[in-house]
């Protein structure tokens, strides 16, 4: 059995919107009947494209993380629905445009934050993969089709094959934790989920102060080292994936033959410890 | 010919023959075609066509719908048309005439027309519509769904129509029946672009404008405006509008039209556009508008190089290519680039925001191949851009207006540690010598190190050594601008030396030889240049040889009768205020036709023209756009201008300050004709932008919104009241000169008309691996002729010999400028060599600087084409780093240093007041690292101009940025604006805090 299963990497969305804009020239103004209802032209997004810029000047990245339904197996809502919210064979889940009506707890039942409530309509809306399309023999949802980089995957696929994705791409689903088993995975969530050390090495000679490349930066947690860096031409380091909060981290720096550095840092979010001079 | 062709007894027998044909067929369609039979219920009246010696003649009785004709001659008919010979006559009324021969006899008066407008236009465009009757357009889905085609400005689309509604707007995914995209082979891998189209978000925006609230639905009068009696201008902006019948307003129009002609004399009609319109060969602001415009005699607004500022006025001394307004080529770079080249430097380059232009998402991908290549990306822009966050790699932020130090800096550490093509150099180039000299501080004793331009660009030395040392070692292509050209520092006061600045990096590296070049694959790729297809540029309909790029290649191929405009007055656009409310200004020539064409001033008012009296104002607002924007606002409110109407699609800012607004489609509901990404004119070939190149027929999708007509009709409906009609349309409506336009093209050898039509589209093939165009500037590297398929130089622009150097005095790149020597050697704003000169605004301007300590950058907006799209409830307002919704109202976006935002108590999403001596503009703070301490970036463009008191004297809470930026022209002999060099201070705004 085929089900639909949608993959957005992290890494290779651009914030162009184009997703939440294809979505919004499906919905608004259209009523696909048995799936959904009109969506209002401003104020839904049903693919909710979030930020996270991480560092501080001039070190830092910026990721962005299309959140579309996550069309769960074991789903919130169809629970909280007493009915009016259903999984189809394909895997979708349709909250029924009609049986909804007045149901704006279904909003609430939404860990992910992704049912919006339509006031003129007096019901709940949200991603339905374009389930109406599907239907019709379309291949890709409006959102698929139109992401310029391919940040954006939908797959039809058994569950072994796709398991098999999941584990040759380091598939990650948003808030494991909620034990929903979503429908939508992500790559390279770390770029929105973890944080960085960064930092620029240099070095003084005869007054002239350069970058300093191929330093080398080992970084070590309660003395235990986790990773080694070697500046690049710039000096620039990161060492990545680090969790939020995780505390006390020690860097050691070290360039050709001048005694090495030792820096303490404490990681609650990205860091940039800025310039580490050797002279 | 023609005297023989009377004594032919044949041919007179097969036009009397025709001519009771004609009658015949007309009823024929009127029977078949329902809306035949409804167009012939329009007009009663007597159409006379005969020989103009009277020697034969058969007249046609149009009455209650019906048709009947009479052999000879009527004593009284309505309209003439007169042939001067059977020959003639065979010849033009033929189904398949040609073009030539319709316009010949026209020129040559073989062919007239009489009566009035309203019988004789209606009559040619009856008789045209006879020929097209019964074509069929657009796929049928099933279900009741048709699918249509149409383009637009960020790429060509499938348009689902259900019950005259649009319901869908997608890109458009290739079939089996479309050629397949061209392959790349680099470092042992293949790359093929995908078989689609790609869009912009503002494509995907399309329906809800389409739809939107703010359509203008009909013709509207200012409340308190009487053509006869009080006009009261100093309510421009402030009175409301009352609904007035089409017959009304274009009465108005009309009248005004003569009446100004009339009390005023020739260049009291001034008309101008924003840059940018909707999308479509006819409809473009270089179609219709100039045959329109030209035909009733105008003072045009003289675009300044809009995006090019820097190129245009500074890089073109240095290497040509004023064609191209100072920008480069790109032929054949995206393979090079791939194959070659190890490193990539973006230089206030972000075509992940600005598509190029018009190119879609199309380089995006070929963007993410680099990156698979392995080939470093650098970023240097005081924004961390949407490319540097797709991307990667080192971002660098130079104070905004300073990059030019760095461009000195880089040579100094260049030529220091013997890091350039010292070869290239002394054969390629002349006048470096003189460069370098400056450069280690032969005339000012300033050594340009690194250190001291760290003291400009606030950029750490160490970090422009790392720059210029992994530059001088590895092959780099350098991409300044959207494309090479287009945007970004060439719009700061100081963007003429950064332009021509990076031109001269690249002559130091040896610009042309295998992976050293320009560009960001963004344009260059393999497509077919040599398959003709125009571009907008090109004129199409407008019959202008002079204006737009008509002249040089469109000209013989699509034949039309000429329009020249008589009026020789011009206003430059940057200077539209000071021109009516002073009543004089002047302004330098933006002529891409030869290096020393900009060095014409201009003076307005022009020898014994009027001033202008009457404005026309067409498109986009320019309350968005163009800076400084408080003085138009303020020009609207005096009674220098007598009359103002604005045909407009949408409310837009400027829109609500005119005396009459025409309502005007979109091209959803109109038929054009054009090419995904092709400009044409000074971006000759831009569809090089493109993965597939494709010819789009724009179906006309839906019947026009409420009352709104095309400009097409609304200039035809205006041309009527001044007996203009025939001149202008030639009896052909937008749907005839759609054919006539595709006729021009080399689409007819490949598709016919009617297949084209009714599929919507054709792809045209990429070249044989084997015939690609050579890379741009290989030539000139390896000494040879100019090989890329360029008609420029023109051929008396080359120095010695045809096709041989650049279109400089030289031939080669010049670090000393021989055009600037010649025309002004001492101008301090423009030196021969590239100085460093500290911006007119900026943080060198020390007292400005200590009581508006931020820099305002404003860049082309990511979302929006220009102030297309933004606003009028568009869905574009929900994208969150667009607009922000705060209690209810959309606010603009700028984006703030978490510092300067912390130090002044700013906090995510406060309202807060962007002001200066100019203005105030109220926007949503968005609090960021993505820009150094002391800078604010906020994008121009926006469509709505809401001022929270009296309009031009207190804050915009819509958005207009430029209100803020400075008029002073970029160099003092120019017409160019440095938007991007604008002091600003940021406080809290407390929402009740109206003045500037």
């Amino acid at each position: 059995m085929k089900t639909w299963h949608m993959i957005i990497d992290v890494e290779k969305c651009e914030d162009c919107n184009n997703c939440l804009l294809a979505c919004k020239d499906e919905y608004v103004n259209n009523e696909w009947k048995g799936y959904s209802k009109p969506q209002p032209n401003l104020g839904q997004k049903w693919i909710n494209v979030q930020r996270k810029e991480r560092g501080t000047f001039p070190l830092i990245d910026v990721a962005y993380r299309p959140t579309p339904c996550m069309n769960c197996d074991d789903a919130p809502c169809i629970k909280a629905s007493k009915g009016c919210a259903s999984k189809r064979s394909d895997g979708i889940v349709i909250i029924d445009p009609e049986k909804s009506k007045g149901r704006e707890d279904l909003v609430k039942s939404c860990p992910y934050d992704v049912i919006w409530w339509n006031a003129e309509l007096n019901i709940p809306q949200k991603c339905t993969f374009c389930a109406h399309l599907k239907d019709e023999g379309w291949k890709e949802p409006r959102c698929v089709q139109v992401c310029p980089t391919g940040a954006l995957r939908i797959e039809n696929l058994t569950d072994e094959e796709f398991s098999q994705i999941i584990e040759n791409e380091k598939l990650e689903v948003l808030h494991k934790e909620l034990k929903t088993s979503p429908r939508v995975y992500y790559k390279n969530l770390y770029r929105f989920e973890k944080c960085f050390i960064v930092g620029s090495v240099s070095i003084k000679k005869d007054g002239i102060v350069d970058c300093a490349e191929d330093a080398r930066v080992v970084l070590y947690k309660e003395k235990v080292k986790i990773e080694e860096s070697i500046t690049d031409n710039y000096g620039d380091f990161k060492f990545d994936k680090l969790d939020e909060d995780s505390g006390e981290y020690t860097l050691e720096v070290s360039y050709k033959d001048k005694k090495s550095k030792t820096i303490t840092v404490n990681v609650a979010k990205s860091i940039n410890v800025g310039e580490i001079l050797f002279d | 010919m023609m005297v023989f062709e009377r004594f032919i007894p044949f041919k007179r027998l097969i036009v009397s023959i025709i001519l009771l044909g004609l009658s015949i067929v007309m009823n024929l369609e009127r029977r078949i075609f329902s809306h035949i039979a409804e167009r012939f219920k329009e007009k009663n009246m007597i159409v006379q066509i005969k020989l103009r010696d009277n020697s034969l003649g058969r007249y046609y009785i149009f009455k209650d719908g019906k048709v009947k004709s009479k052999g000879g001659l009527h004593e009284k008919p309505d309209v003439i048309m007169s042939y001067e010979s059977p020959g003639v006559m065979l010849r033009v009324m033929s189904p398949f005439r040609s073009q030539l021969e319709f316009v010949s006899a026209c020129k040559a008066c073989q062919l007239e027309m009489w009566g009035p407008d309203e019988l004789s236009n209606w009559f040619a465009m009856t008789l045209n519509m006879l020929l097209t009757v019964g074509t069929k357009y657009g796929t049928d889905m099933g279900k009741g769904v048709m699918r249509y085609t149409n383009n637009t400005n960020g790429g060509p689309v499938f348009v689902y129509v259900k019950a005259g509604k649009i319901i869908r707007i997608t890109p458009i995914d290739f079939d089996d029946k479309d050629a397949d995209p061209w392959t790349i082979k680099a470092k042992g891998k293949s790359f093929t672009p995908p078989k689609k189209t790609t869009v912009s978000p503002h494509t995907m925006a399309w329906k809800s404008m389409i739809y939107s609230p703010d359509r203008i639905k009909y013709p509207m009068k200012r409340v308190d405006f009487d053509p006869n009696g009080e006009r009261n201008p100093q309510n421009r902006g402030v009175s409301g509008y009352e609904r007035i019948s089409w017959d009304e307003a274009l009465d108005i129009v009309a009248g005004e039209i003569k009446r100004v002609k009339k009390d005023h004399g020739p260049g009291a009609i001034m008309n101008g556009s924003g840059s940018h319109h909707t999308w479509g060969a006819l409809g473009y602001w270089l179609g219709a508008r100039i045959r329109f415009f030209n035909t009733i005699g105008w003072t045009p607004i003289a675009h300044n190089p809009d995006s090019w500022e820097g190129w245009f006025w500074g890089a073109t001394h240095h290497w040509g290519h004023s064609s191209r307004n100072g920008g480069g080529e790109a032929y054949s770079t995206v393979e090079d680039c791939m194959q070659n080249s190890e490193m990539v430097v973006f230089w206030s380059s972000d075509p992940e925001s600005t598509s190029g232009v018009y190119g879609a998402s199309e380089g995006t991908i070929r963007r993410m191949w680099l990156k698979e290549l392995g080939i470093k990306m650098v970023h240097i822009d005081p924004f961390y851009n949407h490319t540097a966050a797709l991307m990667g790699g080192k971002w660098i932020a130079p104070k905004v207006g300073t990059d030019s130090a760095m461009i000195l800096a880089i040579a100094y550490v260049w030529i220091t540690e013997d890091l350039y093509d010292k070869e290239y150099v002394a054969t390629r180039t002349i006048g470096f010598d003189i460069w370098k000299d400056y450069i280690l501080g032969g005339d000012d004793g300033i050594l340009k190190t690194p250190e001291w331009q760290e003291t400009e660009t606030g950029v750490p030395a160490k970090d422009v050594r790392a720059l210029a040392r992994e530059w001088g070692t590895k092959k780099t292509y350098l991409t300044a601008g959207g494309i090479t050209g287009f945007g970004g520092a060439c719009r700061t006061a100081t963007g003429t030396d950064w332009a021509r600045g990076v031109v001269c990096l690249m002559g130091m590296q040896g610009m042309g030889k295998p992976g050293v070049n320009m560009g960001g694959v963004q344009q260059g790729t393999p497509v077919d240049t040599r398959f003709y297809f125009p571009g907008y540029a090109e004129g199409s309909m407008s019959g202008d040889f002079t204006g737009p790029g008509h002249g040089t290649t469109l000209y013989q191929r699509m034949p039309q009768l000429p329009s020249v405009n008589t009026v020789k007055q011009v206003v430059p656009r940057l200077r539209i205020p000071e021109a009516v409310i002073d009543g004089k200004t002047s302004g330098y020539s933006t002529d891409p036709m030869s290096i020393e064409g900009q060095f014409f001033e201009y003076k307005y008012p022009a020898p014994g023209h009027s001033p202008v009296k009457m404005y026309y104002k067409y498109g986009g607002s320019h309350f968005g756009t163009m800076p400084d924007t408080n003085r138009y606002v303020n020009m609207y409110r005096t009674d220098s201008l007598e009359f103002v109407v604005n045909q407009s699609i949408w409310h837009e800012g400027e829109s609500k300050f005119a005396d009459v607004i025409l309502p005007a489609c979109t091209n959803f509901e109109r038929f054009d004709i054009s090419e995904f990404a092709n400009c044409g004119g000074y971006i000759f070939n831009s569809f090089t932008q493109v993965n597939n190149r494709v010819a789009v027929m724009q179906h006309k999708c839906i019947e026009p919104i409420g009352e709104s007509k095309s400009d097409i009709e609304i200039f035809l409906e205006i041309s009527k009241r001044l007996e203009l009609a025939n001149p202008f349309s030639e009896g052909h409506s937008e749907f005839d000169w759609c054919k006539r336009f595709f006729d021009a093209t080399d689409l007819k050898t490949k598709i016919s008309w009617k297949k084209f039509l009714k599929r919507g589209y054709y792809v045209i093939p990429p070249t044989t691996e084997e015939s690609r165009d050579p890379v741009s500037m290989r030539w000139f590297a390896e000494g040879k002729e100019k090989d890329t398929p360029e008609l420029t130089p023109l051929p008396g622009d080359y120095t010695e010999e045809y096709r041989k150097g650049l279109q400089t005095q030289s031939g080669k790149i010049e670090f000393e400028s021989s055009s600037l020597k010649r025309f002004d050697p001492d101008d301090p704003d423009r030196l021969p060599i590239m100085k460093y000169v500290a911006s007119w605004e900026g943080p060198s301007t020390k007292e400005l600087y200590d009581k508006y300590p931020l820099q305002l950058m404003s860049p082309h907006p990511r979302y929006t084409f220009h102030t297309q799209s933004d606003g009028k409830e568009s869905t574009i307002n929900d994208i969150s780093e667009h607009r922000a919704l705060i209690d209810g109202y959309y606010y603009w976006i700028a984006r703030i240093n978490a510092s300067d935002a912390k130090a002044r108590g700013i906090k995510e999403n406060d309202l807060v007041k962007l002001y200066n001596d100019r203005g105030a503009v109220i926007c949503a703070a968005k609090l960021t690292e993505r820009v150094p301490p002391g800078t604010v970036h906020s994008y121009e463009s926006s469509a709505k101009y809401d001022p929270v008191g009296e309009p031009g004297k207190s804050a915009d809470r819509g958005g207009c940025i430029n209100q803020l930026t400075p008029s002073r022209m970029i160099i003092k002999k120019s017409h160019g604006a440095g938007y991007m060099s604008c002091l600003i201070e940021v406080k809290k705004w407390d929402g009740k805090e109206v003045a500037i």
